[in-house]
């Protein structure tokens, strides 16, 4: 197995409580890895530090094992950490073919061209154009991203992610509050994400979780919790009784 | 899976609709350049709108592309004025044009360096600090007066002809054509930047910087390039007033100044280029008409056209002209033909 990220006692304090409790995470090239946790455990928190959003406390990430605690979420995302969140942030007075477009241009190292006019690289297009196509956003190409339908925007953040070509994908809820009917339009997505690309996956259902994932780690109140195969942390009872068990609970 | 090729060419043609030139554009800019000869008696005030346009439209690249407010943009302008006035006093650099662009870089390295103050913060500390840079460029002024002549202005300056060939006039003839010239090509190129890759990324950083972030675009970097690109612009602005008139005053880096110009861009409406251009010929005209109609009540009435403003647009203010721009762009033929087909397509479903 190679590692292709890893934390080492990665925490972050907020005023009173610790969001993330020495975590020390390894993620191999290539896995489906799923993160649950239950609402409050840190997850998104997580994803924050692995992409630069936050800065931790203490404790530092590696990418292929070099130290990337210090560089700018931006850069981060040059070098193939890229996520979607929980909570649409979408540009809501672009359209999906500009969202794209602006990231397949700034991917490329173009953002910065003043002098020529949007929509001039047929080849840019054309790669903005097929991944709307692969994500089923072309009925909607060139409506305001604000006045889509919400399962739409839901696509269209995996969709800006994908634009990125991501080593690693942080996929954070990819299907929070899509209706249960429009549900399957998003796991498609998400099964179809390319072989190569490492994704870390963030879900609270189970059945997602369990036909996406070959490697599951459990994280409560901030910290690692439990770690291994979807077999073994079904059988783990410790997870039932701390996570699982409050869903069946819940239920 | 392969892409159709008329896919990509109706999206490269959907890209591309932004940066199409329209016939209400050609018919304004057609309108300022025969000004030149159908108003030579209004020539003096029309300066002052071509001035002033600049200004407003410095402040839209930031406001309406960046999301940057201000209230202290004078302070490029200030910095420009006395630039282009010193170089011409002291016959340092005598040809108008060449002082233009010195006055012009002088005040982008002005912006770029306090570019750095606007990168953080809610718009409340950003209005603070751009309010306190221009406060303190004012006050430095009136400390350096053996530079700057003090309070009573910098006197004492004549400004040489355009190219070695055009000299100034009283009447603001020669003004007019050269404020508008300059106008002209700085918008031209205002209009490629904000229709460019760069521009779209400006976009998103306005509309979401958390989001610009995660696809790669160094947020910071952007909003340090266009504050300094719009000090420039209105640097170059502050230029024109000081060459026009042959005077600089400390007046340039007022409150006053700041807080009319955001008047200006929210009369005409930010994010559209064209906004801060009819923000200053509605400003200026209403500026002469009611101050002679009645000379103390003109604030009284800018007030209330700021109310009507804010009520009309609601909370939206920057866009209260979208309904024009709207039909601006429903007048495009093109635009209407591609809808035609459409909608014919549609009925043929
Ligand atoms: N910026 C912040 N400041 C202070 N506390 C925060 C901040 N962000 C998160 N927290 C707290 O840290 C804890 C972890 O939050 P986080 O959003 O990471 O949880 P999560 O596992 O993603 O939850 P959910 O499943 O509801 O999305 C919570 O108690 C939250 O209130
Ligand atoms: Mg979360």
């Amino acid at each position: 197995m190679t590692v292709v990220l890893e934390t080492i006692d990665l925490t972050k304090r907020f005023a009173g409580i610790v969001a993330a409790n020495n975590i020390a995470l390894r993620i191999a090239r290539g896995a489906r890895h799923a993160l649950i946790g239950p609402n409050g455990a840190g997850k998104t928190t997580l994803i924050n530090l692995l992409t630069g959003v936050q800065r931790p406390t203490s404790g530092r990430i590696l990418l292929d094992g070099e130290d990337i605690s210090g560089l700018p979420t931006h850069e981060r995302v040059g070098r193939g950490i890229v996520r979607t969140f929980q909570i649409n942030q979408l540009f809501g007075d672009l359209t999906p073919l500009e969202t794209l477009g602006l990231a397949v241009s700034e991917r490329r190292g173009q953002g910065l061209d003043w002098w020529r006019i949007v929509g001039t690289r047929p080849d840019l297009i054309t790669e903005a154009v097929e991944i709307l196509e692969r994500f089923r956003l072309t009925d909607v190409i060139n409506e305001r991203t604000a006045v889509l339908p919400y399962g739409k925007q839901r696509l269209l953040e995996i969709a800006v992610a994908i634009a990125c070509r991501p080593r690693v994908l942080l996929l954070d809820e990819p299907a929070a509050g899509v209706p249960e009917d429009e549900r399957h339009e998003i796991l498609r997505a998400v099964a179809a994400l390319p072989a190569d690309v490492t994704v870390l996956l963030i879900e609270h259902d189970m059945d997602i979780v369990f036909s996406f994932a070959d490697r599951i780690s459990v994280l409560v109140s901030g910290a690692l919790f439990a770690e291994g195969t979807p077999e073994e942390i079904a059988r783990d009872p410790r997870v039932k009784a701390v996570y699982l068990g409050e869903e069946i609970v819940d239920a | 899976m392969t892409t159709p090729p008329s896919a990509v060419r109706s999206a490269t043609e959907w890209l591309s609709a932004r940066a199409r030139w329209q016939p209400l554009e050609g018919l304004f800019w057609f309108s300022a350049f025969a000004a030149v000869f159908l108003f030579p008696e209004r020539h003096l005030i029309l300066t002052e709108i071509a001035w002033l346009g600049l200004f407003a439209l410095s402040l839209d690249l930031i406001l309406g592309y960046a999301g940057i407010i201000s209230l202290g943009h004078a302070a490029f302008f200030g910095v420009g004025a006395y630039t282009a006035a010193l170089l011409a006093k002291h016959e340092i650099i005598n040809e108008p044009v060449l002082a233009l662009l010195a006055s012009g870089l002088v005040a982008m390295a002005l912006g770029f360096v306090t570019s750095f103050l606007v990168l953080r913060g809610s718009d409340l500390t950003r209005l603070m600090v751009t309010l306190g840079v221009a406060l303190l460029l004012r006050e430095l002024a009136n400390s350096f007066g053996w530079l700057t002549g003090g309070a009573d202005g910098l006197q004492g300056v004549t400004i040489k002809p355009v190219f070695g060939i055009f000299r100034f006039d009283m009447f603001g003839h020669t003004g007019y054509v050269y404020s508008l010239s300059v106008l002209f090509i700085l918008f031209l190129i205002a209009r490629r930047l904000v229709n460019s890759p760069f521009g779209l990324s400006l976009l998103a950083v306005k509309g979401n910087p958390l989001r610009a972030s995660a696809i790669g675009v160094s947020v910071d970097a952007r909003m340090v390039a266009i504050y300094t690109v719009a000090a420039g612009y209105a640097g170059i602005a502050g230029a024109l007033l000081a060459q026009t008139t042959a005077f600089a005053s400390l007046e340039v880096f007022s409150f006053d100044r700041s807080a009319d110009l955001l008047l200006v861009l929210i009369i005409g409406g930010a994010g559209y280029l064209y906004g801060g251009l009819i923000g200053a010929i509605i400003f200026k005209f209403m500026q002469d008409y009611l101050s002679v109609l009645t000379p103390q009540y003109w604030p009284f009435w800018i007030g209330l056209v700021l109310v009507v403003i804010v009520l009309v647009g609601r909370d939206r203010i920057t866009t209260w002209t979208a309904p024009i721009r709207l039909f601006a762009a429903r007048l495009d033929w093109r635009t209407f033909a591609r809808r035609e087909a459409a909608a014919s397509k549609d009925q043929c479903q």
